[in-house]
């Protein structure tokens, strides 16, 4: 609680932290966010060859996100209630629109040319928690048989229009940020447990009729990945062996002899983890795992202090999207989950998950300071 | 509304989700514990074993390129296959000076600029120690030349490297299509993987289309190297997968036929086989020496072809588009029976033009003085142009648009190649989209004699053909028949895919007529009547270029070459159990039946012979 009150006399008595108030940024989470970001910044400048072309390009992004987050910390809650259903119908409608006219990119159809290439997959990553949390929020908590029914539609929607895209990584969290907030609303254990045990019965049917070969190979590839060395599995042990040689203390900044040699591939995106854990060593990683832990634990106190169903609703689904970017990315890339197209958040480079990942910071920022005085 | 019925017990729910997200957070802490548990694993007890990985034993990837898929004809001819060549290749990370290299190697080799500015965009897309080829099938003179100076270019070495060759040159350059080095736009398309040790993609014909399946896989073999990066010795070695073999339709023998019998006119000339659906014959002229892009085509040459008046660049069997002429009218005939318009036998009075009522502008016939009085059969035979505004005017835009739709005008093919143009059927509901205004009744008399706004391709006009000789049997055309691959064959199915609902009666009254085009006295094709055994039918067809004002008189010869009408020629043959459907357009040739349809049957006579 110290701290908490030292940010308390912070907001109160500093210029700046006036302007924060006013802009109704939550200073703990946004310093957080900032010193992520200025390690992507030394993670790039590391892995680019010190080519500014690329920090231009992700600081540009970063710019974007920003206002983006600020501008959705203005807004108030009931403002993200009342337009749930639109912005939910809008992303269906685009998804839709991938399908029919989308840009094809390596293989699969993800992109919408508006100006710019758009993945409105990505907008499904808010709009699905809020249209649930919205659905949930207008009837009996916990959810009745009937009400879960129809969340299933609302979810299933979407992720099998992704899925279809192909975009298993992008589907598997529109589906968990879905169903994350079935948990919050206090689904039963039963059907928790039972879904569970429903997922792990379909998996062999999803294996043998919906999955592309190339997904299949990766899962292959992660359950054994001396199989394939130089092919498929690749990546992973090229990744742990840059994990590996840097130890506990790591190899230091820019050190990287792995990925400077080209060993490593995707290290400015989805492996950038690996080189991270080959710079900065054990202490590194753990330094890292407890700044996305804040934010985390930050994320789920602003839920628990929300003061209506829908707000407390949304924010918890945001964090475990938040918290599922880091695990499964992670997870990949020391070898412990199968390879899906998933950043790590706010470090990777890359613009459209950062844009939703920030978005979604901006909501959690609105719902925690829109508070009411509420009557006794 | 019925949502705010609900009474909330907030209690409850604040217990519910205070529970939920402690048990949460938990777990969160939970999976991050295993993270950390993985992450003390590699880093601790793993460190060092990746760390010798990592310093002493590093491990380079080479892939080995698959053999590209060969591509036979028919027969089994080569049309596309590797030849072994040398090329002279630099592998960057043992290069000490590369602008110097380059500066001695251009020296001694007379190797253009751009070859080197090729090289250096080539260079930035593989890795340092790949072998990147700068110089493509270089002479016995050269690898002399190089050999003797070999040891004062540390890293630069001469390979032997298979280079795609395709021995029928200009004949099969577009149907065939061609390789060339991959470019940026096409390597964000592909694995970079599978890509790493190619250098070459399909850019057009079979050889795009058909990309993934030629290509074959890369093997990889896995090279120790000291610390230096020098290789100590080869740890593994996975071979590639070769791409699989292409066996196509087409009949390279009737394929030079088709291509000599045009002589000097550019145009194409598409046949297929009726009992398959496969593509024999796919010529489109003026052509090139597609070998001239496989290795790399200096902008000397480039800029002759690309520039050439003749288009050789251009597939016209594609992605041409001609007004289709009097070549439409057996279709128009056959919808004028099938909507109940007319009767076969109905006459009709021609004296040379045709007037709408109360308009003064006249119509023409391309017979001045008119064919007097004409029924169906006479009208396809002789091509009377009167009957037909006639016809139109009565079927209406609507009937007719939607009648030809069926047998594929306006539409893709969807012949198994990349790029095909749809052509264009016009309706109603086009020209307000696309030229905003009202479709006039003139427009209907000139596309009852395919002129006007419809345009459609060669292969169209052969996949049309094709469909009335079968009596309404559609099979999208296709020319790859067999695919083998190292393991096993495959012969490419291609099911039917429409019947069209047309009367026996209706097709035999235009199908003789059509055999009248050639064997009557007073047919416009009458030249290439003869005794075979069999017969032919056909339709001929002149499209215009040049419109010609209400009193000027089309004069040939008064007319520059580029403005004389292009002529087309539709046949199958043998007229009572079609086996092959050929359609032929020689651009500016003046008249279908003088220029195409000797072409057509050339194609037809050997064609049938060989069936023997």
């Amino acid at each position: 609680m110290h701290a908490e009150l030292r940010a308390e006399q912070f907001r109160k008595h500093s210029l700046l932290g006036n302007l924060l108030r006013k802009l109704h940024i939550d200073i703990p989470l946004f310093v957080a966010l900032l010193i992520l970001l200025v390690l992507s910044f030394m993670m790039l400048y590391s892995v680019g060859d010190q080519e500014w072309a690329l920090l231009v390009r992700q600081a540009s992004r970063m710019s974007v996100s920003c206002v983006l987050m600020v501008f959705l910390a203005q807004l108030e809650p009931q403002q993200f209630q009342r337009y749930s259903i639109a912005f939910y119908v809008l992303g269906i409608a685009l998804l839709i629109a991938v399908l029919a006219v989308g840009d094809v990119g390596k293989g699969a159809q993800r992109w919408l040319y508006i100006g710019f290439r758009f993945q409105p997959s990505e907008m499904l990553k808010i709009s699905t928690p809020m249209m649930v949390a919205w659905y949930l929020a207008g009837h009996e908590i916990p959810p009745k048989w009937k009400h879960i029914m129809s969340v299933l539609a609302f979810i299933m929607l979407p992720t099998i229009l992704i899925v279809r895209q192909p975009d298993l990584g992008t589907s598997l969290l529109v589906a968990s940020s879905g169903l994350s907030v079935l948990y919050f609303a206090g689904l039963s254990w039963r059907y928790v447990f039972s879904a569970a045990i429903g997922v792990s019965a379909f998996a062999p049917i999803y294996w043998h009729y919906f999955m592309r070969s190339y997904q299949k190979d990766r899962v292959n590839t992660f359950l054994n990945p001396e199989s394939d060395p130089m092919g498929k599995g690749y990546h992973i042990i090229q990744s742990k062996i840059a994990i590996g040689s840097g130890g506990v203390s790591g190899k230091g900044w820019q050190e990287n002899t792995q990925s400077q040699l080209d060993f490593l591939p995707e290290s400015s995106t989805d492996f950038i983890f690996a080189v991270f854990a080959e710079e900065f060593g054990l202490l590194g990683c753990l330094a890292l795992l407890s700044v996305y832990l804040f934010i985390i634990a930050r994320g789920l106190y602003i839920a628990v202090q929300a003061q209506d169903t829908y707000s407390r609703l949304l924010a918890g689904s945001l964090v475990c999207t938040f918290f599922i970017y880091v695990f499964v990315n992670i997870g990949m890339v020391i070898g412990i989950l199968p390879v899906v197209g998933i950043p790590l958040p706010l470090i990777s480079y890359g613009g459209t998950s950062m844009v939703t990942l920030f978005a979604g910071f901006g909501i959690l920022m609105s719902i925690h300071t829109h508070k009411k005085v509420l009557p006794t | 509304m019925r949502r705010y019925e609900v009474i909330k017990d907030v209690f409850l729910e604040n217990r519910i989700f205070w529970s939920r997200t402690v048990i949460m957070f938990v777990a969160m802490l939970f999976l991050i514990f295993g993270l950390i548990f993985r992450l003390v694993y590699l880093q601790v007890s793993g460190h060092s074993k990746y760390h010798s990985m990592a310093t002493n034993n590093r491990i380079k990837v080479a892939s080995i390129p698959p053999t590209r898929g060969i591509i036979y004809d028919k027969n089994g001819r080569v049309l596309a296959e590797n030849l072994p060549s040398y090329s002279l290749e630099i592998i960057p990370e043992q290069v000490k000076d590369m602008p110097n290299t380059l500066l001695r190697l251009q020296k001694l080799l007379d190797i253009p600029d751009e070859k080197l500015k090729a090289f250096a965009e080539h260079s930035r897309r593989y890795k340092r120690f790949d072998s990147i080829p700068l110089l493509l099938k270089l002479s016995a003179e050269d690898v002399a030349k190089f050999a003797v100076l070999r040891h004062t270019f540390l890293g630069v070495d001469i390979q032997a490297r298979l280079i795609r060759h395709y021995p029928y040159k200009e004949l099969t350059a577009h149907v065939v299509g061609y390789l060339g080095r991959i470019n940026n736009k096409e390597l964000k398309r592909v694995s970079e993987i599978e890509y790493r040790s190619m250098h070459f993609i399909g850019k057009t014909g079979v050889e795009s289309a058909y990309e993934d399946i030629l290509r074959g896989y890369a093997g990889y073999a896995e090279i120790e190297t000291n610390a230096q990066g020098k290789p100590v010795k080869t740890l593994a070695n996975i071979m590639p997968t070769p791409g699989a073999d292409l066996h196509l339709s087409l009949d390279i023998d009737l394929q030079r036929i088709a291509y000599d019998a045009l002589a000097e006119y550019n145009g194409a000339v598409v046949a297929l086989d009726l009992e398959t659906g496969g593509v024999i014959v796919q010529v489109s002229k003026a052509s090139f020496d597609p070998n001239l892009f496989v290795s790399g085509i200096s902008y000397k040459d480039y800029n002759r072809i690309n520039h050439s008046r003749d288009m050789p660049l251009f597939d016209r069997v594609l992605r041409g588009q001609y007004p289709p002429g009097s070549t439409l009218k057996p279709f128009v005939g056959l919808a004028g029976l099938e909507y109940n318009v007319i009767k076969a036998q109905q006459k009709l009075y021609c004296p040379g033009y045709y007037q709408l009522p109360h308009k003064d502008h006249k119509y023409r016939d391309w017979k001045k003085r008119g064919h007097g009085m004409v029924d169906l059969r006479k009208s396809i035979i002789q091509s009377c142009d009167v009957y037909y505004y006639d016809l139109a005017l009565t079927l209406g835009i609507d009937n007719l648009s939607s009648f030809l739709n069926d047998f594929g005008f306006g539409k893709k093919t969807g012949i198994d190649l990349n790029g095909e143009n749809s052509g264009l059927m016009p309706s109603r509901e086009w020209k307000r989209i696309n030229k905003n205004t009202v479709w006039y009744p003139g427009e209907t008399l000139i596309t009852g004699i395919g002129q006007g706004f419809t345009q459609i391709t060669p292969l169209q006009l052969a996949y049309a053909t094709g469909i009335l000789a079968k009596g309404g049997k559609l099979t999208a055309p296709f020319l790859v028949e067999r695919k083998v691959y190292v393991d096993r064959e495959e012969d490419v199915s291609h099911a039917q895919t429409k019947q069209l609902n047309l009367k026996d009666n209706n097709l035999l009254t235009i199908r003789q007529a059509m055999v009248d085009v050639i064997h009557s006295k007073r047919g416009t094709a009458r030249l290439i009547a003869g005794k075979r055994g069999y017969q032919i039918a056909g339709k001929t067809g002149t499209a215009q270029v040049y419109s010609i004002k209400q009193d000027e008189e089309y004069n040939e010869e008064e007319i520059a070459f580029n403005m004389r009408d292009h002529a087309l020629f539709i046949a199958y043959a043998p007229a009572d159990n079609p086996k092959i459907a050929v359609a032929v357009i020689a651009e500016h040739g003046s008249h279908g039946g003088f220029t195409a349809a000797p072409i057509a049957s050339a194609v037809i006579i050997e064609y049938l012979k060989k069936g023997k």
